[in-house]
Protein backbone atom coordinates (compact mmCIF):
# COMPACT_ATOMS: atom_id res chain seq x y z
CA UNK A 1 0.00 0.00 0.00
CA UNK A 2 3.12 2.32 0.27
CA UNK A 3 3.15 2.03 -3.69
CA UNK A 4 0.61 4.86 -4.28
CA UNK A 5 2.01 7.77 -2.12
CA UNK A 6 5.41 7.17 -3.37
CA UNK A 7 4.55 6.75 -6.96
CA UNK A 8 2.26 10.43 -6.25
CA UNK A 9 5.28 12.11 -4.81
CA UNK A 10 6.89 11.18 -7.91
CA UNK A 11 4.74 12.31 -10.47
CA UNK A 12 4.67 15.98 -8.45
CA UNK A 13 8.41 15.73 -8.35
CA UNK A 14 8.27 15.24 -12.30
CA UNK A 15 5.61 17.72 -12.92
CA UNK A 16 7.50 20.51 -10.72
CA UNK A 17 10.84 19.87 -12.06
CA UNK A 18 9.18 20.16 -15.84
CA UNK A 19 8.15 23.53 -14.32
CA UNK A 20 11.15 24.92 -13.29
CA UNK A 21 12.83 24.18 -17.04
CA UNK A 22 11.53 27.75 -18.46
CA UNK A 23 12.69 29.53 -15.15
CA UNK A 24 16.07 27.65 -14.50
CA UNK A 25 17.01 26.74 -17.85
CA UNK A 26 18.22 28.64 -21.22
CA UNK A 27 15.08 28.74 -24.01
CA UNK A 28 16.34 26.40 -26.04
CA UNK A 29 15.69 23.46 -23.58
CA UNK A 30 11.73 24.57 -23.28
CA UNK A 31 11.77 24.90 -26.76
CA UNK A 32 13.10 20.82 -26.99
CA UNK A 33 10.15 20.19 -24.52
CA UNK A 34 7.65 20.65 -26.24
CA UNK A 35 7.87 17.84 -28.71
CA UNK A 36 8.14 16.02 -25.45
CA UNK A 37 4.57 17.13 -24.60
CA UNK A 38 2.73 16.52 -27.43
CA UNK A 39 4.57 12.72 -27.83
CA UNK A 40 3.90 12.17 -24.21
CA UNK A 41 -0.17 12.85 -24.73
CA UNK A 42 0.04 11.34 -27.91
CA UNK A 43 1.84 8.03 -26.61
CA UNK A 44 -0.37 7.73 -23.31
CA UNK A 45 -3.47 7.31 -26.02
CA UNK A 46 -1.60 5.42 -27.92
CA UNK A 47 -0.23 2.98 -24.69
CA UNK A 48 -3.94 2.40 -24.06
CA UNK A 49 -4.14 0.66 -27.04
CA UNK A 50 -0.85 -1.25 -27.28
CA UNK A 51 0.03 -2.05 -23.86
CA UNK A 52 -3.67 -1.87 -21.95
CA UNK A 53 -5.69 -3.21 -25.29
CA UNK A 54 -2.89 -5.65 -26.46
CA UNK A 55 -3.24 -4.02 -30.35
CA UNK A 56 0.10 -2.83 -31.47
CA UNK A 57 -0.42 -0.06 -34.10
CA UNK A 58 1.93 1.01 -37.06
CA UNK A 59 0.11 3.77 -38.36
CA UNK A 60 -0.30 6.07 -35.77
CA UNK A 61 1.33 8.77 -36.90
CA UNK A 62 -1.79 9.26 -39.24
CA UNK A 63 -3.44 10.76 -36.16
CA UNK A 64 -0.52 13.27 -35.27
CA UNK A 65 -0.59 14.28 -38.57
CA UNK A 66 -4.22 14.54 -38.67
CA UNK A 67 -3.90 17.15 -35.69
CA UNK A 68 -1.18 18.93 -37.08
CA UNK A 69 -3.32 19.18 -40.61
CA UNK A 70 -6.60 20.32 -38.53
CA UNK A 71 -4.51 23.08 -36.76
CA UNK A 72 -3.84 23.73 -40.72
CA UNK A 73 -7.22 24.10 -42.20
CA UNK A 74 -8.57 25.67 -38.81
CA UNK A 75 -5.84 28.48 -38.04
CA UNK A 76 -4.69 28.62 -42.04
CA UNK A 77 -7.49 28.16 -44.23
CA UNK A 78 -10.61 29.12 -42.35
CA UNK A 79 -8.74 31.94 -39.93
CA UNK A 80 -9.29 31.07 -36.53
CA UNK A 81 -6.40 31.24 -34.90
CA UNK A 82 -7.44 29.88 -31.20
CA UNK A 83 -5.66 26.81 -30.20
CA UNK A 84 -8.48 25.39 -28.12
CA UNK A 85 -10.83 25.72 -31.12
CA UNK A 86 -7.84 23.49 -33.04
CA UNK A 87 -7.61 20.80 -30.21
CA UNK A 88 -11.39 20.51 -30.31
CA UNK A 89 -11.26 20.04 -34.34
CA UNK A 90 -8.41 17.87 -33.94
CA UNK A 91 -10.17 15.72 -31.20
CA UNK A 92 -13.58 15.50 -33.80
CA UNK A 93 -11.49 14.81 -37.34
CA UNK A 94 -9.65 11.40 -34.94
CA UNK A 95 -13.05 10.13 -34.42
CA UNK A 96 -14.39 10.87 -37.51
CA UNK A 97 -11.48 8.95 -39.33
CA UNK A 98 -10.73 6.63 -36.39
CA UNK A 99 -14.48 5.20 -36.74
CA UNK A 100 -14.53 3.41 -40.05
CA UNK A 101 -10.75 2.79 -40.26
CA UNK A 102 -10.82 1.18 -36.36
CA UNK A 103 -13.90 -0.70 -36.92
CA UNK A 104 -12.06 -2.22 -40.16
CA UNK A 105 -9.03 -2.79 -38.14
CA UNK A 106 -10.04 -4.04 -34.80
CA UNK A 107 -11.16 -7.44 -36.51
CA UNK A 108 -7.74 -8.41 -36.51
CA UNK A 109 -5.23 -8.81 -34.21
CA UNK A 110 -1.60 -9.40 -33.98
CA UNK A 111 0.48 -8.93 -36.99
CA UNK A 112 -2.76 -8.69 -39.50
CA UNK A 113 -4.00 -5.89 -37.21
CA UNK A 114 -0.44 -4.24 -37.25
CA UNK A 115 0.06 -4.40 -41.17
CA UNK A 116 -3.41 -2.95 -41.98
CA UNK A 117 -2.68 -0.04 -39.59
CA UNK A 118 0.46 0.25 -41.71
CA UNK A 119 -1.79 -0.07 -44.89
CA UNK A 120 -4.18 2.86 -43.60
CA UNK A 121 -1.05 5.26 -42.72
CA UNK A 122 0.86 4.48 -46.29
CA UNK A 123 -2.57 5.51 -47.91
CA UNK A 124 -2.74 8.81 -45.64
CA UNK A 125 0.72 9.64 -46.48
CA UNK A 126 0.31 9.61 -50.54
CA UNK A 127 -3.58 11.22 -50.24
CA UNK A 128 -1.06 14.13 -48.15
CA UNK A 129 1.55 13.55 -50.69
CA UNK A 130 -0.24 13.98 -54.12
CA UNK A 131 -3.28 15.89 -53.78
CA UNK A 132 -1.15 18.81 -53.97
CA UNK A 133 -4.30 21.15 -54.57
CA UNK A 134 -5.85 20.19 -50.90
CA UNK A 135 -2.80 19.57 -49.12
CA UNK A 136 0.17 21.14 -50.33
CA UNK A 137 1.76 18.06 -51.27
CA UNK A 138 5.13 17.79 -50.18
CA UNK A 139 5.73 21.59 -48.78
CA UNK A 140 2.46 20.94 -46.29
CA UNK A 141 0.27 23.81 -45.08
CA UNK A 142 1.39 26.25 -42.60
CA UNK A 143 0.13 26.92 -39.61
CA UNK A 144 0.44 30.23 -38.12
CA UNK A 145 0.83 31.64 -34.87
CA UNK A 146 -2.60 31.16 -32.48
CA UNK A 147 -4.25 32.67 -29.29
CA UNK A 148 -4.03 30.53 -26.34
CA UNK A 149 -6.78 30.45 -23.33
CA UNK A 150 -7.97 33.72 -25.26
CA UNK A 151 -4.57 35.69 -25.07
CA UNK A 152 -2.65 37.17 -28.01
CA UNK A 153 1.25 36.93 -26.16
CA UNK A 154 2.23 39.93 -29.06
CA UNK A 155 4.80 40.95 -26.61
CA UNK A 156 6.80 37.38 -27.34
CA UNK A 157 8.21 36.52 -30.12
CA UNK A 158 8.36 32.94 -31.42
CA UNK A 159 10.20 31.17 -29.79
CA UNK A 160 9.67 33.33 -26.35
CA UNK A 161 5.82 31.86 -26.81
CA UNK A 162 7.12 28.35 -27.01
CA UNK A 163 9.27 28.60 -24.26
CA UNK A 164 7.31 30.58 -21.77
CA UNK A 165 3.06 30.53 -21.89
CA UNK A 166 2.98 27.73 -24.48
CA UNK A 167 5.46 25.57 -22.76
CA UNK A 168 3.61 26.08 -19.35
CA UNK A 169 0.16 25.24 -21.60
CA UNK A 170 1.16 21.87 -23.03
CA UNK A 171 2.39 20.90 -19.54
CA UNK A 172 -1.19 21.26 -18.69
CA UNK A 173 -2.41 19.78 -21.25
CA UNK A 174 -0.29 16.45 -20.58
CA UNK A 175 -1.17 16.67 -16.78
CA UNK A 176 -4.81 16.76 -18.06
CA UNK A 177 -4.39 14.22 -20.75
CA UNK A 178 -2.82 12.01 -18.31
CA UNK A 179 -5.15 12.37 -15.35
CA UNK A 180 -7.82 11.84 -17.81
CA UNK A 181 -6.21 8.12 -18.89
CA UNK A 182 -5.19 7.46 -15.68
CA UNK A 183 -9.20 7.29 -14.92
CA UNK A 184 -9.96 5.40 -17.80
CA UNK A 185 -7.48 2.35 -17.05
CA UNK A 186 -8.90 2.48 -14.15
CA UNK A 187 -12.32 2.53 -15.16
CA UNK A 188 -14.47 -0.63 -15.67
CA UNK A 189 -13.57 -0.26 -19.31
CA UNK A 190 -9.79 -0.01 -18.48
CA UNK A 191 -10.23 -3.86 -16.73
CA UNK A 192 -11.92 -4.81 -19.65
CA UNK A 193 -9.77 -4.32 -22.74
CA UNK A 194 -6.92 -5.57 -20.23
CA UNK A 195 -8.84 -8.77 -19.92
CA UNK A 196 -9.73 -9.14 -23.62
CA UNK A 197 -5.94 -8.40 -24.20
CA UNK A 198 -4.76 -11.10 -22.11
CA UNK A 199 -6.92 -13.88 -23.30
CA UNK A 200 -10.30 -12.81 -25.91
CA UNK A 201 -11.82 -15.92 -25.89
CA UNK A 202 -12.71 -16.35 -22.28
CA UNK A 203 -13.62 -12.46 -22.18
CA UNK A 204 -16.34 -13.38 -24.63
CA UNK A 205 -17.17 -15.90 -22.72
CA UNK A 206 -17.78 -13.76 -19.81
CA UNK A 207 -19.75 -10.83 -21.79
CA UNK A 208 -16.98 -8.96 -22.82
CA UNK A 209 -17.79 -6.90 -26.03
CA UNK A 210 -14.50 -7.67 -27.49
CA UNK A 211 -14.67 -5.40 -30.81
CA UNK A 212 -16.71 -2.65 -29.53
CA UNK A 213 -14.05 -2.36 -26.43
CA UNK A 214 -11.49 -2.51 -28.99
CA UNK A 215 -12.25 -0.05 -31.54
CA UNK A 216 -12.88 2.81 -28.39
CA UNK A 217 -9.75 2.36 -27.21
CA UNK A 218 -8.71 2.52 -30.90
CA UNK A 219 -10.80 5.81 -31.02
CA UNK A 220 -9.75 7.00 -27.73
CA UNK A 221 -5.92 6.38 -28.65
CA UNK A 222 -6.59 8.59 -32.10
CA UNK A 223 -7.76 11.66 -30.04
CA UNK A 224 -4.82 11.85 -27.74
CA UNK A 225 -2.58 11.45 -31.27
CA UNK A 226 -4.30 14.17 -32.53
CA UNK A 227 -4.29 16.35 -29.70
CA UNK A 228 -0.32 15.33 -29.87
CA UNK A 229 -0.15 16.41 -33.62
CA UNK A 230 -1.74 20.05 -33.13
CA UNK A 231 0.70 20.69 -30.66
CA UNK A 232 3.50 19.51 -32.61
CA UNK A 233 1.68 21.53 -35.51
CA UNK A 234 1.85 24.49 -33.27
CA UNK A 235 5.65 24.48 -32.50
CA UNK A 236 6.66 23.60 -36.51
CA UNK A 237 4.21 26.06 -37.54
CA UNK A 238 3.54 23.39 -40.28
CA UNK A 239 1.43 20.84 -41.56
CA UNK A 240 3.58 18.16 -43.71
CA UNK A 241 3.39 14.51 -44.86
CA UNK A 242 6.59 13.51 -43.32
CA UNK A 243 4.28 13.46 -39.94
CA UNK A 244 2.12 10.42 -41.29
CA UNK A 245 5.03 8.89 -42.61
CA UNK A 246 5.44 5.21 -41.68
CA UNK A 247 8.87 5.81 -40.03
CA UNK A 248 7.27 8.23 -37.95
CA UNK A 249 4.83 5.66 -36.84
CA UNK A 250 7.70 3.48 -35.87
CA UNK A 251 9.37 6.49 -33.71
CA UNK A 252 6.26 6.33 -31.94
CA UNK A 253 6.58 2.65 -31.29
CA UNK A 254 10.27 3.21 -30.74
CA UNK A 255 9.16 5.33 -27.54
CA UNK A 256 6.74 3.55 -25.91
CA UNK A 257 9.00 0.72 -25.56
CA UNK A 258 11.69 2.04 -24.83
CA UNK A 259 10.54 3.87 -22.01
CA UNK A 260 7.82 0.49 -21.39
CA UNK A 261 4.53 -0.57 -22.57
CA UNK A 262 3.28 -2.46 -19.03
CA UNK A 263 3.55 0.53 -17.31
CA UNK A 264 1.22 3.68 -17.33
CA UNK A 265 4.39 6.33 -17.42
CA UNK A 266 6.54 4.08 -19.52
CA UNK A 267 5.69 6.04 -22.42
CA UNK A 268 6.01 9.82 -21.36
CA UNK A 269 9.61 7.95 -20.16
CA UNK A 270 10.22 6.98 -23.77
CA UNK A 271 9.15 10.13 -25.11
CA UNK A 272 11.48 12.63 -22.58
CA UNK A 273 14.45 9.86 -22.85
CA UNK A 274 14.07 10.04 -26.42
CA UNK A 275 13.78 13.25 -27.16
CA UNK A 276 16.77 14.07 -25.18
CA UNK A 277 19.19 11.40 -26.38
CA UNK A 278 18.00 12.09 -29.67
CA UNK A 279 19.33 15.46 -29.15
CA UNK A 280 22.30 14.77 -27.62
CA UNK A 281 23.47 12.25 -30.50
CA UNK A 282 22.30 14.42 -33.04
CA UNK A 283 25.09 17.29 -31.57
CA UNK A 284 27.55 14.38 -30.94
CA UNK A 285 27.62 11.94 -34.44
CA UNK A 286 26.02 11.61 -37.88
CA UNK A 287 25.16 8.43 -37.40
CA UNK A 288 22.86 8.91 -34.38
CA UNK A 289 20.23 6.58 -36.05
CA UNK A 290 22.77 3.51 -35.94
CA UNK A 291 23.03 4.59 -32.30
CA UNK A 292 19.23 4.36 -31.46
CA UNK A 293 18.90 1.46 -32.98
CA UNK A 294 21.08 -0.05 -31.26
CA UNK A 295 19.72 1.44 -28.18
CA UNK A 296 16.50 -0.17 -29.14
CA UNK A 297 17.68 -3.59 -29.89
CA UNK A 298 19.44 -4.13 -26.08
CA UNK A 299 16.15 -2.86 -24.42
CA UNK A 300 14.09 -5.62 -26.09
CA UNK A 301 16.58 -8.10 -25.54
CA UNK A 302 17.51 -7.32 -22.14
CA UNK A 303 14.60 -5.18 -20.62
CA UNK A 304 11.74 -6.07 -22.61
CA UNK A 305 9.74 -4.09 -19.67
CA UNK A 306 11.57 -0.72 -20.90
CA UNK A 307 13.08 1.71 -18.96
CA UNK A 308 10.01 2.25 -16.45
CA UNK A 309 9.87 -1.73 -15.96
CA UNK A 310 13.79 -1.45 -15.20
CA UNK A 311 12.59 1.07 -12.42
CA UNK A 312 10.23 -0.36 -10.91
CA UNK A 313 11.63 -4.17 -10.52
CA UNK A 314 15.47 -2.10 -9.19
CA UNK A 315 12.56 -0.35 -6.58
CA UNK A 316 11.44 -3.45 -5.66
CA UNK A 317 14.84 -5.51 -5.16
CA UNK A 318 15.39 -2.72 -3.26
CA UNK A 319 12.35 -2.49 -1.16
CA UNK A 320 12.82 -6.32 -0.93
CA UNK A 321 16.50 -6.77 0.20
CA UNK A 322 15.83 -4.03 3.44
CA UNK A 323 14.18 -6.18 6.78
CA UNK A 324 10.50 -5.53 5.97
CA UNK A 325 9.73 -3.02 8.34
CA UNK A 326 6.01 -2.55 7.21
CA UNK A 327 3.35 -4.09 9.14
CA UNK A 328 0.97 -6.40 7.70
CA UNK B 1 -42.72 -28.52 -18.45
CA UNK B 2 -40.45 -26.56 -21.28
CA UNK B 3 -36.72 -27.79 -21.33
CA UNK B 4 -34.58 -24.41 -20.18
CA UNK B 5 -32.07 -25.50 -23.05
CA UNK B 6 -32.84 -27.95 -25.93
CA UNK B 7 -31.27 -29.15 -28.86
CA UNK B 8 -33.55 -30.45 -31.47
CA UNK B 9 -32.94 -32.71 -34.10
CA UNK B 10 -29.23 -30.91 -34.67
CA UNK B 11 -26.70 -32.03 -37.21
CA UNK B 12 -23.72 -30.97 -37.99
CA UNK B 13 -21.10 -31.14 -41.23
CA UNK B 14 -17.77 -30.36 -41.35
CA UNK B 15 -17.46 -30.40 -44.89
CA UNK B 16 -17.87 -34.13 -45.73
CA UNK B 17 -17.65 -35.15 -42.41
CA UNK B 18 -20.71 -35.40 -40.03
CA UNK B 19 -19.80 -35.06 -36.74
CA UNK B 20 -23.44 -34.97 -34.86
CA UNK B 21 -26.61 -36.62 -36.91
CA UNK B 22 -30.25 -36.00 -35.80
CA UNK B 23 -29.49 -34.99 -31.64
CA UNK B 24 -32.48 -33.67 -29.49
CA UNK B 25 -31.33 -33.42 -25.64
CA UNK B 26 -33.18 -31.35 -23.61
CA UNK B 27 -32.20 -29.71 -19.76
CA UNK B 28 -34.77 -28.81 -17.41
CA UNK B 29 -34.34 -26.30 -15.01
CA UNK B 30 -33.04 -27.78 -11.58
CA UNK B 31 -31.01 -30.81 -13.59
CA UNK B 32 -27.93 -31.54 -13.50
CA UNK B 33 -26.95 -33.46 -17.06
CA UNK B 34 -23.72 -35.06 -18.03
CA UNK B 35 -22.46 -35.54 -21.33
CA UNK B 36 -20.31 -38.42 -21.93
CA UNK B 37 -18.76 -40.89 -24.88
CA UNK B 38 -15.69 -41.96 -26.73
CA UNK B 39 -13.21 -39.54 -28.29
CA UNK B 40 -14.69 -38.32 -31.43
CA UNK B 41 -18.15 -39.33 -30.58
CA UNK B 42 -19.28 -35.90 -31.11
CA UNK B 43 -19.19 -33.97 -27.84
CA UNK B 44 -17.22 -30.69 -28.05
CA UNK B 45 -19.30 -30.27 -31.72
CA UNK B 46 -22.59 -30.75 -29.12
CA UNK B 47 -21.36 -28.35 -26.84
CA UNK B 48 -20.45 -26.15 -29.38
CA UNK B 49 -24.07 -25.96 -30.76
CA UNK B 50 -25.16 -25.99 -26.68
CA UNK B 51 -23.68 -22.73 -26.36
CA UNK B 52 -24.06 -21.28 -29.57
CA UNK B 53 -20.98 -21.19 -30.68
CA UNK B 54 -21.66 -23.11 -34.06
CA UNK B 55 -24.28 -22.94 -36.40
CA UNK B 56 -25.81 -25.95 -36.79
CA UNK B 57 -26.40 -27.79 -40.43
CA UNK B 58 -29.95 -28.31 -39.34
CA UNK B 59 -32.19 -28.74 -36.25
CA UNK B 60 -32.33 -25.82 -33.67
CA UNK B 61 -30.93 -25.06 -30.19
CA UNK B 62 -32.87 -22.91 -27.90
CA UNK B 63 -32.52 -21.90 -24.70
CA UNK B 64 -35.65 -20.61 -22.47
CA UNK B 65 -37.29 -20.78 -25.68
CA UNK B 66 -35.61 -18.91 -27.87
CA UNK B 67 -32.84 -20.13 -31.00
CA UNK B 68 -29.56 -19.59 -29.97
CA UNK B 69 -28.18 -21.12 -33.15
CA UNK B 70 -25.04 -19.45 -33.37
CA UNK B 71 -25.55 -16.19 -31.22
CA UNK B 72 -21.95 -15.98 -30.37
CA UNK B 73 -20.21 -16.18 -26.64
CA UNK B 74 -21.22 -12.29 -25.56
CA UNK B 75 -24.99 -12.41 -26.56
CA UNK B 76 -24.94 -15.74 -24.10
CA UNK B 77 -23.52 -14.88 -21.58
CA UNK B 78 -26.08 -11.68 -21.45
CA UNK B 79 -29.46 -14.75 -21.93
CA UNK B 80 -27.56 -16.69 -18.93
CA UNK B 81 -25.40 -19.27 -20.27
CA UNK B 82 -21.77 -19.93 -19.12
CA UNK B 83 -19.21 -22.01 -20.21
CA UNK B 84 -16.04 -23.57 -19.11
CA UNK B 85 -13.18 -25.03 -21.24
CA UNK B 86 -11.37 -28.69 -20.94
CA UNK B 87 -7.97 -26.17 -20.70
CA UNK B 88 -8.45 -24.01 -17.66
CA UNK B 89 -8.39 -20.06 -19.44
CA UNK B 90 -7.62 -17.66 -17.31
CA UNK B 91 -5.75 -13.78 -17.93
CA UNK B 92 -2.39 -14.23 -16.72
CA UNK B 93 -1.61 -10.87 -15.99
CA UNK B 94 -5.12 -9.88 -13.74
CA UNK B 95 -5.30 -10.41 -10.11
CA UNK B 96 -8.01 -13.06 -8.88
CA UNK B 97 -10.13 -10.22 -7.89
CA UNK B 98 -10.02 -8.69 -11.59
CA UNK B 99 -10.64 -11.81 -13.80
CA UNK B 100 -13.81 -11.82 -11.16
CA UNK B 101 -14.72 -8.04 -11.38
CA UNK B 102 -14.19 -8.35 -14.82
CA UNK B 103 -17.24 -10.93 -15.60
CA UNK B 104 -19.25 -8.66 -12.70
CA UNK B 105 -18.88 -5.72 -15.12
CA UNK B 106 -20.56 -7.36 -17.80
CA UNK B 107 -22.96 -8.58 -16.20
CA UNK B 108 -24.11 -5.43 -14.40
CA UNK B 109 -23.84 -3.29 -17.65
CA UNK B 110 -20.83 -1.19 -16.61
CA UNK B 111 -17.83 -1.59 -19.14
CA UNK B 112 -18.97 1.85 -20.80
CA UNK B 113 -18.09 3.92 -17.51
CA UNK B 114 -14.77 5.05 -19.01
CA UNK B 115 -14.42 7.64 -15.58
CA UNK B 116 -15.80 5.31 -13.24
CA UNK B 117 -13.35 4.68 -10.08
CA UNK B 118 -13.55 0.62 -10.07
CA UNK B 119 -11.80 0.51 -7.16
CA UNK B 120 -14.71 2.59 -5.70
CA UNK B 121 -17.42 0.57 -6.44
CA UNK B 122 -18.53 -0.81 -3.58
CA UNK B 123 -21.40 -2.78 -5.65
CA UNK B 124 -18.59 -4.64 -7.92
CA UNK B 125 -16.16 -5.56 -5.20
CA UNK B 126 -18.85 -6.74 -2.72
CA UNK B 127 -20.00 -9.14 -5.46
CA UNK B 128 -16.15 -10.08 -6.10
CA UNK B 129 -16.40 -10.76 -2.27
CA UNK B 130 -19.14 -12.85 -2.41
CA UNK B 131 -17.67 -15.04 -5.34
CA UNK B 132 -14.49 -15.54 -4.31
CA UNK B 133 -15.55 -16.83 -0.95
CA UNK B 134 -17.84 -19.18 -2.18
CA UNK B 135 -14.63 -20.88 -4.41
CA UNK B 136 -12.28 -20.59 -1.62
CA UNK B 137 -10.14 -17.62 -3.05
CA UNK B 138 -10.80 -14.85 -0.25
CA UNK B 139 -7.16 -15.04 0.64
CA UNK B 140 -6.06 -14.79 -3.34
CA UNK B 141 -7.90 -11.64 -4.46
CA UNK B 142 -4.36 -9.57 -5.01
CA UNK B 143 -2.52 -12.92 -6.64
CA UNK B 144 -2.12 -13.05 -9.80
CA UNK B 145 -4.01 -15.42 -12.29
CA UNK B 146 -0.21 -16.89 -13.76
CA UNK B 147 0.86 -17.55 -10.17
CA UNK B 148 -1.88 -19.65 -8.73
CA UNK B 149 -1.61 -23.21 -8.14
CA UNK B 150 -3.28 -25.45 -11.17
CA UNK B 151 -5.93 -26.30 -9.15
CA UNK B 152 -6.76 -22.42 -8.23
CA UNK B 153 -6.49 -21.58 -11.60
CA UNK B 154 -9.60 -24.12 -12.75
CA UNK B 155 -11.17 -22.77 -9.95
CA UNK B 156 -10.72 -18.78 -11.00
CA UNK B 157 -12.26 -20.43 -14.32
CA UNK B 158 -14.97 -21.62 -13.10
CA UNK B 159 -15.82 -19.14 -10.60
CA UNK B 160 -15.55 -16.00 -13.20
CA UNK B 161 -18.06 -17.91 -14.93
CA UNK B 162 -19.97 -18.11 -11.93
CA UNK B 163 -19.79 -14.40 -11.38
CA UNK B 164 -22.05 -13.98 -14.08
CA UNK B 165 -24.81 -15.44 -12.36
CA UNK B 166 -26.16 -18.16 -14.81
CA UNK B 167 -29.11 -20.07 -14.71
CA UNK B 168 -27.35 -22.75 -16.90
CA UNK B 169 -23.55 -23.54 -16.48
CA UNK B 170 -21.93 -26.03 -18.95
CA UNK B 171 -18.87 -27.69 -17.40
CA UNK B 172 -16.32 -29.11 -20.08
CA UNK B 173 -14.07 -31.59 -18.13
CA UNK B 174 -13.17 -29.32 -15.13
CA UNK B 175 -11.59 -31.79 -13.80
CA UNK B 176 -9.20 -32.55 -16.51
CA UNK B 177 -5.60 -31.79 -15.14
CA UNK B 178 -6.04 -32.44 -11.72
CA UNK B 179 -5.03 -35.53 -9.49
CA UNK B 180 -7.44 -38.17 -8.85
CA UNK B 181 -7.79 -37.23 -5.25
CA UNK B 182 -8.20 -33.75 -5.49
CA UNK B 183 -11.34 -34.39 -8.29
CA UNK B 184 -14.27 -35.30 -6.03
CA UNK B 185 -12.69 -31.94 -3.67
CA UNK B 186 -13.28 -29.66 -7.10
CA UNK B 187 -16.46 -31.20 -7.95
CA UNK B 188 -18.03 -30.98 -4.55
CA UNK B 189 -16.82 -27.25 -4.69
CA UNK B 190 -18.34 -26.62 -7.76
CA UNK B 191 -21.52 -28.28 -7.32
CA UNK B 192 -21.76 -26.39 -3.90
CA UNK B 193 -21.18 -23.00 -5.60
CA UNK B 194 -23.62 -24.21 -8.53
CA UNK B 195 -26.13 -24.23 -5.43
CA UNK B 196 -24.76 -21.27 -3.77
CA UNK B 197 -24.82 -19.13 -7.16
CA UNK B 198 -28.63 -20.22 -7.78
CA UNK B 199 -27.54 -21.46 -11.36
CA UNK B 200 -30.58 -23.75 -12.32
CA UNK B 201 -29.30 -25.98 -14.37
CA UNK B 202 -25.88 -27.88 -14.59
CA UNK B 203 -23.82 -29.54 -18.09
CA UNK B 204 -21.29 -31.82 -17.43
CA UNK B 205 -18.79 -32.79 -20.11
CA UNK B 206 -16.83 -36.08 -18.33
CA UNK B 207 -14.62 -38.79 -18.68
CA UNK B 208 -14.13 -39.74 -14.83
CA UNK B 209 -17.42 -42.34 -14.87
CA UNK B 210 -16.96 -41.90 -10.80
CA UNK B 211 -17.72 -38.38 -10.77
CA UNK B 212 -20.35 -39.15 -13.88
CA UNK B 213 -22.00 -41.35 -11.56
CA UNK B 214 -21.66 -39.42 -8.51
CA UNK B 215 -22.93 -36.18 -9.42
CA UNK B 216 -25.55 -37.01 -12.30
CA UNK B 217 -29.34 -37.02 -12.71
CA UNK B 218 -29.28 -37.84 -16.19
CA UNK B 219 -26.95 -38.93 -18.45
CA UNK B 220 -26.53 -38.52 -22.12
CA UNK B 221 -23.79 -40.49 -24.25
CA UNK B 222 -23.05 -40.08 -27.65
CA UNK B 223 -21.17 -42.69 -30.02
CA UNK B 224 -20.00 -41.83 -33.45
CA UNK B 225 -22.36 -38.56 -33.73
CA UNK B 226 -25.56 -40.32 -32.21
CA UNK B 227 -27.73 -40.58 -28.93
CA UNK B 228 -26.67 -43.35 -27.41
CA UNK B 229 -28.71 -43.49 -24.34
CA UNK B 230 -30.43 -40.71 -22.48
CA UNK B 231 -31.10 -42.48 -19.04
CA UNK B 232 -30.89 -41.95 -15.19
CA UNK B 233 -27.19 -42.94 -13.66
CA UNK B 234 -29.16 -46.63 -12.00
CA UNK B 235 -30.33 -47.72 -15.25
CA UNK B 236 -27.47 -46.55 -17.04
CA UNK B 237 -24.34 -48.20 -15.58
CA UNK B 238 -27.06 -51.18 -15.45
CA UNK B 239 -26.85 -51.28 -19.23
CA UNK B 240 -23.56 -53.44 -20.08
CA UNK B 241 -23.76 -52.75 -23.91
CA UNK B 242 -24.01 -48.54 -22.91
CA UNK B 243 -21.10 -49.06 -20.76
CA UNK B 244 -18.80 -50.77 -22.40
CA UNK B 245 -19.22 -48.50 -25.46
CA UNK B 246 -18.51 -45.51 -23.22
CA UNK B 247 -16.38 -46.75 -20.58
CA UNK B 248 -14.59 -49.31 -22.84
CA UNK B 249 -13.40 -47.66 -25.28
CA UNK B 250 -12.67 -44.95 -23.29
CA UNK B 251 -10.47 -47.04 -21.64
CA UNK B 252 -9.00 -48.63 -24.39
CA UNK B 253 -7.38 -45.45 -25.97
CA UNK B 254 -6.70 -43.93 -22.28
CA UNK B 255 -4.08 -46.89 -22.24
CA UNK B 256 -3.05 -46.43 -25.47
CA UNK B 257 -2.11 -43.01 -24.56
CA UNK B 258 -0.44 -44.32 -21.74
CA UNK B 259 1.67 -46.55 -23.57
CA UNK B 260 2.33 -44.11 -26.55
Amino acid sequence: MSEAPLRLLLVALGIAALALVPTLAPPFYANLLIPFFAYSVALIGFNLLFGYTGLLSFGHAMYLGLGAYAAAVVAGVLGIRVFEVVLLAAALAAVVVALPIGFLCVRYTGIFFGMLTLAFGMLAHSFLFKFYHLTGGDSGMRIPRMRILGLEFDAYNKIELLAGPFYYYCLGLMVLAGLLMWRIVHSPFGLQVRALRDNPQKAEYLGVRVRQLRLLAYVISAVYGAIGGAILGFRIGLADPELVHWTHSGHLVFMTVLGGFSSFFGPVVGALTLTLLQDQLQSITQYWRFVLGAILAAIVIFFPRGLAGLAIDTAGRLARRKPSQVAA
Amino acid sequence: MTPLLEAKGVSKFFGEFCALREVSVAVAANEFVSIVGPNGAGKTTLVNLLTGLLLPSSGQVFFKGQTISGVGPIALAKRGMARTFQLVQIFPQLTVAETIAAAVISEEGKQWRLLHALALDAAVTRRVEEVAAIFGLSDRLQHAARALSQGEKKLLDVASAFALRPEVILLDEPTSGVSTSEKHALMRTLVGAAKAAGVKSVILVEHDMDLVAAYSERIVALAEGKVLADLPPGPFFADPHIVATVVGKRSASHAQHQGS
